[in-house]
Parts: C-alpha cells; sequence; structure tokens
C-alpha cells in the first residue's frame, strides 16, 4: 500500500492533498495526533529518569509509568494539533499532520487529548503515586495551555520557557519509582531544558522562512539569524558544563563523563561553527516596512526552497541540529547503561573533598 | 423500508469506520485489562494471608 503523507510526515503535494480530502481516516491517523517520535523520545528520557533513580520498583508498575508519561505526551501533542492546525497548514514540515490534511477534525483531535490526558493522569495517580501524577499533569497543561496557547504565538522565548514541558519527563519517571524528586532529578529535567533552545534554534535557522509565513514569532523571525546564531553559542556554554554536573552530583559515572566530556566539545565546536556561519542569512524573513505575513509569503514565493536558497552555511545549522539529537541521546543511554549495569557513580565531590 | 445497510468490502468510508471501532475497542480492553493487572500488582501479599 502506498505511503500516505499524513502517515509518512512527507510534504505534502498537490495530488497528494487532492487524495488526502478523499481518503477516510484510519486508526493510523489518529495515533499520529499522538507525535509518536515525540512520544518515543519521552518514552526515553522518562525510563532513564524511573531507572536512574536506582530504587526498586515492580516491573509492571515501571512499565505502567512509562506508559501513562507516554500517553500524557501523547495527549498534549492532540492537543497541539487541534490548537495549532491553522499554522500547521501554513509549515511544509507540518501541513500533513492530520488536521490541517483534512483527515481528522480539530474537535475529534480535542477531545482525544482531553481523554487521553485525564486517563493518563488518573491511572499514574492510582497505579504508582500521586506526584507522579501531579508532575505529569502539570506537563500535560504546561505544554497545551502555557505554551501551545499562549507562548508560541506571543514571544521568541517560546520555546525556551516551553522547553520545560519536554523537559519533565525524567522527573516525572524519578518520582514514579521513589514518591519522590531530588536534586538529581532535576538535573535531567535542567540538562534537556538548556537543550532545548539550540537544538530548535538551529531548526528554525534554515526553515525560518516557514515560521514567518505562519506568524511564529521564532526567534531568527524577530530578531535576525545573527542574534540566533549567538544565542545558540550562549546557550551551548552554559549548557555543556551543566551536561557535566551529574559527575559531580553521584548521578553520572565514567561512561557519562567520558560522553558527556566528549560529545560537549563536538557540541561546542558544531555551536561555534555556527555562531561563525552565516546561516540563516541568505532567508532572514524579519519585518522591514512590511508585515510579518508579507515578509514570509515573500520570501516563501522567491522560487527555491529554503533549503536550496539557504546553500553552504545552512549546513552548520544542520550538523548541530542533527549532532544535538545524538547527544541528549547519548547522555541519556549513558546514565540508563551505567544504572542498568548497576555501575557505580564518580562522586566527584566525595573525591575532592 | 430502511436504507441498504454500507458493504465494508466496497464502502471506503465503512472500512475505515470498522478499523477505527476495532482500535477503540481494542484500546479499551486492553485499559479494562491493565487496570485489572494492576490492581492484582498492588494488592499483591496483602491478599494471599486472608484465604
Amino acid at each position: 500500500m502506498a505511503r500516505t503523507p499524513a502517515l509518512s510526515g512527507d510534504v505534502l503535494t498537490p495530488d497528494d492533498a487532492a487524495t488526502a480530502t478523499v481518503r477516510h481516516a484510519r486508526w493510523q491517523d489518529y495515533f499520529q495526533l499522538l507525535k509518536p517520535r515525540v512520544m518515543s523520545l519521552v518514552v526515553f528520557t522518562a525510563l532513564t529518569g524511573l531507572l536512574a533513580a536506582r530504587t526498586p520498583i515492580h516491573p509492571l508498575l515501571g512499565a505502567v509509568a512509562v506508559f501513562c508519561i507516554a500517553v500524557g505526551a501523547g495527549a498534549s501533542g492532540a492537543l497541539n494539533m487541534w490548537y495549532d492546525a491553522d499554522i500547521d497548514a501554513k509549515m511544509r514540515r507540518t501541513r500533513g499532520r492530520p488536521v490541517p490534511a483534512g483527515l481528522v477534525k480539530g474537535e475529534e483531535a480535542a477531545t482525544l487529548g482531553v481523554v487521553l490526558s485525564l486517563l493518563s493522569v488518573m491511572l499514574m495517580g492510582m497505579a504508582i503515586n500521586w506526584l507522579a501524577a501531579g508532575l505529569l499533569a502539570f506537563t500535560i497543561v504546561f505544554y497545551a495551555v502555557v505554551y501551545t496557547m499562549w507562548l508560541k504565538r506571543w514571544t521568541a522565548q517560546n520555546i525556551v520557557i516551553g522547553g520545560l514541558a519536554g523537559a519533565l519527563p525524567p522527573a516525572i519517571g524519578w518520582a514514579a519509582a521513589t514518591g519522590h524528586a531530588p536534586l538529581n532529578a532535576w538535573l535531567m529535567v535542567l540538562i534537556i531544558f538548556l537543550w532545548t533552545p539550540p537544538h530548535f534554534w538551529a531548526l528554525s535557522l534554515y526553515i525560518a522562512t516557514d515560521y514567518a509565513k505562519a506568524g511564529v514569532p521564532m526567534l531568527p523571525v524577530v530578531k535576525g539569524a545573527k542574534e540566533t546564531r549567538r544565542q545558540i553559542l550562549l546557550y551551548s556554554l552554559v549548557l555543556i558544563p551543566i551536561c557535566l554536573a551529574p559527575v559531580f552530583t553521584g548521578l553520572g559515572g565514567g561512561l557519562y563523563l567520558a560522553v558527556s566530556g566528549l560529545g560537549g566539545l563536538v557540541f561546542l565546536t558544531l555551536a561555534w561553527r555556527v555562531f561563525a556561519s552565516t546561516a540563516g542569512d541568505a532567508a532572514d524573513p524579519r519585518p522591514a516596512d512590511r508585515d510579518l505575513y508579507e515578509v514570509g509569503d515573500a520570501v516563501a514565493k522567491r522560487g527555491k526552497p529554503a533549503k536550496e536558497r539557504l546553500g553552504g552555511d545552512a549546513r552548520h545549522a544542520r550538523n548541530l541540529f542533527a549532532f544535538s539529537i545524538l547527544y541528549l541521546f547519548a547522555l541519556f543511554a549513558a546514565l540508563l547503561a551505567e544504572a542498568v549495569l548497576g555501575l557505580p557513580a564518580l562522586k566527584v565531590v566525595e573525591l575532592l573533598l | 423500508m430502511t436504507s441498504p445497510k454500507p458493504r465494508k468490502d466496497v464502502d471506503p468510508a465503512a472500512k475505515a469506520r470498522g478499523g477505527r471501532n476495532i482500535a477503540l475497542g481494542l484500546g479499551l480492553a486492553a485499559f479494562v485489562i491493565l487496570v485489572f493487572v494492576v490492581t492484582v500488582v498492588k494488592l499483591g501479599g496483602n491478599v494471599g494471608p486472608h484465604f
């Protein structure tokens, strides 16, 4: 069977759009509302938090906790797709999603999001504990209401503050295992929180025209590519030392130290290359004497797709974006491996004292 | 006289709806089983001594 744009996430061509309008929604389209790729990252970080706590938990209850976190994340994704359907329809990256593609009604996405939110939080509370359930509820509300309905369309700091929602799963996992959330749990949250801005701003440097066209005030749209590159470097300079902090707090061991140290050097190198480059300049969509939408349309109508038009220097932003995913994955994989294998933490502070 | 029931093998809408209904049913059944198993696990050793 041919893959449909709504399922594959590919760009929706006019022919695809015509097909999509006559195709009837399948269960897979509703599953796409849950943003399965985001869910998989959430599952991974939540599982790391749950196991890094190194507190025995019944395997089934541990699995239920991770399941609840995944469903909660999916529910907030469905609410996001309902509220942002107008924005999604204007962006190449998102216009194949089920709601803007016309496969699923907006109110159906909203209903699915609300129902799954309630079920995931209630099940977490009854099966695991109410601290984990409370943190999960906060995460869903923060993402769906604070980020999606407020920050995203209002400020260039949208993904900085909104990144907290994506950062919380390790703390929820830790709370599920132990019933409390100590410093080390919040350290994992802080790592993801500080990782989010350089990650998303690297992406936004080469799809800024899409954001401008959709009226989303991402940093390159509001402040320009140069300021975005500077902010990427600044956040990276803060992020890398924080990524080393678990070695000092009894969370990370030798493997984690190696991964965070070497990966951090590569991350900083790539961030510096972005800073020193002209990535995003060719498609700088900042409004001059026209409003945001007109400028976005004008840039989009110049002919060539943004990626081609940006040329060589855009590769620096793309390299950082790709490596940032690998780096976060490697950091949490190291913590996960150390927890599963029972490798000791370094406790550098004790060694220094 | 009632309108003829749409045939799943020829009506794409009915076929898609059938698939959605099956997925929803399986999801609900899985949720019920999950709650039951979680209850058993959480009761655990607290139930045995009473029998």
